[in-house]
């Protein structure tokens, strides 16, 4: 057992740190909204130069070979910062199944441009009456001579409106909800019959809806064999997003116990008032136990016992997920009317923590999974 | 990063599960598992074991006769200890009066003290809060007055775990009522319980059960030697004694236990023509509990990990231990009476003595049932309220 970061690991954090704390400010962000992507280009190609966007991609295909607990470091500074840019669906998401699915020409074809941020990746899968069950597809693919067609619609794609490939999740046997039948498919996001629409979600970072009409894709991994590798992809995004999601807390929290030290009300600051003094100390402990499940979650990224692996990020997803409810309400709370509005970056980071709860299996999810296992 | 154990420390853990396993009597098992507290004689014959074994003291370092065990170590020890519904070895003789005595006392007080501490052959206890000195313990007032070689002590102590039991005590005495700040005119002295003067009145708690005392010192003569440490300077020790093992104040152990007992219950227990662990609402409990239980634990695991490089300092997230470990142990416990229902409310104390020698006709598992439950509600209030360790966590942490 061992919570020390190594020499590497410190560098990472301290130059994704500083980049970071140079162009990230809150009105800084805002300008990054207003780009044409919705995030910063200039940054990405910062990110590609430091090797951020090769970081848990294999040293074969051009990248840094890291492992999980690498990118955890990264996504809570992201979170720290609210960044915007598509790390999460092209270098998490997207990696993750090309990686685990890809053939070795795949990998050879798509990962070093995914490192060099020359092509950006997202993953397609979740559909609009889902909801959150993940075996819930009605995306079909047929075999025509010897191209795969591919017809439906995906919803929350995640950076879907920006991506240069897209990984597809559809039904090539079975019906609507069976496990079985599901493949995995490489689509241009250019292809004909493909219609992405963009939107930003609350917290301000983008998605896509995508409908796909007879639009040609090419399979990812064993065709009715998706589903296991859908699970590990959306089991590293909790991972991932678990870390981004602490270092909103980090950064809420720092914000509010700013706040209570100079905030003046009744002739003192509001932070000499023991009752929020212990709702600080309530939010401190909500976010170093939701640290401590976030840590949980990167661990077992990697686990090769596909039970363990799924049980223990249910846990650490809800334990996550409740601590950042806690946490953020809280600061919101204890900020007064300046949290509630749009100006101020409290009511951002309050949303990002809304988003990491509400996708792939809120905390009832996840603790009714929990729960129907139990003996 | 690695946050897994090392195979040495599964090892190790196997070692302590299997010689708890192999020596410990079941009945004391059993009657823990109930919800029984352990008897005296319970609580010394296993220690005793122990200290054959040379696990007594599992937190002192070799030269004291201690196992020289390594933080992550004392911790699985303790975790099996719980799990495995053995006594936990005595706090106030291992973790507080031992390692006071080898910061402070004389060779000749370690070398009497220590390994009688460590075989239970003196019962300690501890004399610090006072009615009016609870949370502010540095207002305490019982006094100490020099009189040649001796301090004469008059005054009260109150909420005394086990001085009943007890053979000896630690205590905190004014010796210097003129101080400018309250914490300087304060001294540690060990006080022989058999010395006139002393009457111990016993508190009936909340379950029934003896467990605290008010202690009275009515000119009560203690030999200058036995003060520990400089006169006046006791508030030092006490802030020593108090920094020392706060990581094993979660006792997640038991109620890991709790939890294991919890679904063994349900399984047995049936509503609705179907055991309890078939509800969802039940299952959805005991999985929020299970959240909360690895959120602790891995939180222990770092606290533990940075004191390896840090020994010595209190660490201030120790208090988070204290808040979530004893939240976690109210929750566990008040799940289990939640499950016994209406045969956990029977008071059976007294009725079960009048008919030992009829066939009982309630579930085994259902006398002692509430009493955990109601006794840890003691768990937020002693040790540091968890009020005054969010205070600590707002000064030390927050800087508020």
């Amino acid at each position: 057992m061992d919570f020390e970061l190594s020499e590497y690991q410190r560098l990472l954090k301290d130059s994704i740190s500083r980049l970071l704390s140079d162009n990230y400010s809150f009105a800084a962000r805002r300008g990054y909204m207003q780009e044409a992507n919705g995030w910063s280009g200039k940054l990405w190609d910062q990110y590609a130069e430091l090797g951020l966007l090769g970081l848990p991609i294999d040293e074969k295909y051009g990248g840094f070979g890291g492992g999980p607990v690498d990118v955890m470091l990264v996504m809570e500074e992201f979170g720290k910062v609210l960044a915007l840019e598509p790390f999460l669906a092209s270098i998490v998401l997207g990696t993750t199944a090309v990686t685990l699915a890809g053939s070795e020409s795949q990998k050879s074809m798509i990962l070093p441009a995914v490192a060099a941020g020359q092509t950006k990746l997202a993953f397609a899968h979740g559909e609009q009456q889902a909801r959150h069950d993940v075996t819930d597809v009605t995306t079909t693919a047929r075999k025509e001579g010897n191209a795969w067609l591919i017809t439906g619609s995906k919803s929350l794609v995640l950076h879907g409106d920006c991506a240069d490939k897209l990984i597809v999740s559809a039904r090539t046997s079975g019906s609507q909800r069976d496990a079985g039948g599901l493949s995995l498919f490489i689509v241009d996001a250019t292809a004909a019959g493909l219609v992405r629409r963009g939107y930003a979600l609350r917290d301000g970072s983008r998605a896509a809806e995508i409908a796909l009409t007879n639009v040609r894709g090419e399979p990812l991994g064993a065709v009715d064999g998706g589903l296991p590798v859908i699970e590990r992809v959306i089991q590293a995004g909790i991972a991932a997003m678990a870390a981004e999601a602490i270092g909103c807390m980090e950064t809420t929290s720092a914000m509010t116990l700013d706040y209570l030290k100079t905030r003046q009300q009744f002739g003192k600051a509001i932070g000499q008032n023991q009752v929020m003094q212990h709702k600080a100390a309530d939010m401190l402990i909500s976010m170093e136990q939701g640290r401590s499940m976030c840590m949980l979650a990167a661990m077992m990224v990697d686990e090769q016992d596909a039970e363990e692996r799924a049980h223990n990020i249910s846990l650490a997803k809800v334990g996550v997920g409740q601590a950042g409810r806690a946490v953020t309400q809280s600061a919101v709370q204890m900020h007064g009317g300046i949290g509630m509005t749009e100006e101020y970056a409290v009511g951002h980071y309050f949303r990002r923590v809304m988003t990491f709860e509400h996708l792939w299996g809120d905390s009832a999810w996840h603790l009714g999974a929990l729960a129907a296992k139990i003996t | 990063m690695d946050l897994r154990y090392s195979p040495e420390d599964e090892a190790f853990r196997l070692e302590v599960r299997t010689f708890i396993d192999e020596n410990l009597p079941a009945d004391i098992r059993t009657r823990s598992r109930h919800g029984y507290g352990h008897r005296k004689e319970d609580i010394v014959s296993w220690q005793r074991i122990l200290n054959k074994k040379g696990w007594a003291g599992y937190s002192w370092p070799k030269e004291y006769g201690g196992p020289g065990w390594s933080p992550t170590q004392r911790m699985i020890f303790q975790e099996e200890i719980m799990m495995g519904n053995a006594p936990e070895v005595s706090g106030f003789n291992i973790t507080m009066i031992g390692p006071v005595l080898m910061q402070f006392a004389t060779q000749a007080q370690k070398d009497y003290f220590l390994p009688r501490a460590a075989n239970l052959d003196d019962w300690w206890c501890q004399g610090f809060s006072e009615p009016g000195a609870g949370s502010d313990l540095a207002s305490l007032k019982t006094a100490a007055v020099r009189d040649g070689d001796e301090y004469v002590i008059n005054g009260q102590k109150i909420w005394t775990s086990t001085a009943h039991h007890a053979d000896w005590c630690f205590a905190l005495v004014r010796t210097d009522p003129h101080a400018k700040k309250k914490q300087e005119g304060i001294s540690f002295v060990l006080i022989d319980m058999k010395t006139p003067g002393i009457t111990v009145r016993p508190i009936i708690s909340i379950d029934g059960s003896h467990h605290l005392n008010e202690v009275f010192f009515d000119n009560v003569r203690v030999p200058v030697g036995n003060r520990i440490y400089e006169e006046n300077r006791g508030w030092d020790v006490a802030k020593f004694l108090l920094g020392n093992e706060r990581t094993g104040i979660a006792r997640l152990g038991k109620s890991k236990e709790r939890l294991a007992y919890a679904k063994e219950l349900a399984r047995e227990v049936v509503q609705h023509g179907k055991p309890l662990i078939e509800d969802p609402a039940f299952r959805r409990r005991a999985a929020q509990i299970e959240v909360d239980l690895k959120a602790l634990e891995l939180t222990q695991l770092r606290v533990v990990s940075a004191k390896k490089k840090e020994a010595g300092k209190p660490d201030p997230f120790s208090s988070i231990l204290k808040i979530k470990g004893t939240e976690l142990l109210q929750e566990t416990s008040e799940f289990v009476v939640d499950i016994g229902g209406p045969l956990a409310m029977p008071g059976w104390a007294k009725e079960l003595a009048a008919m030992s020698n009829e066939e009982p006709y309630w579930p085994d598992w259902a006398p002692a049932m509430a009493g955990p439950y109601l006794m840890l509600r003691a768990a937020s209030i002693y040790g540091g309220t968890n009020e005054i360790q969010k205070n600590i966590l707002t000064k030390a942490v927050l800087g508020l």
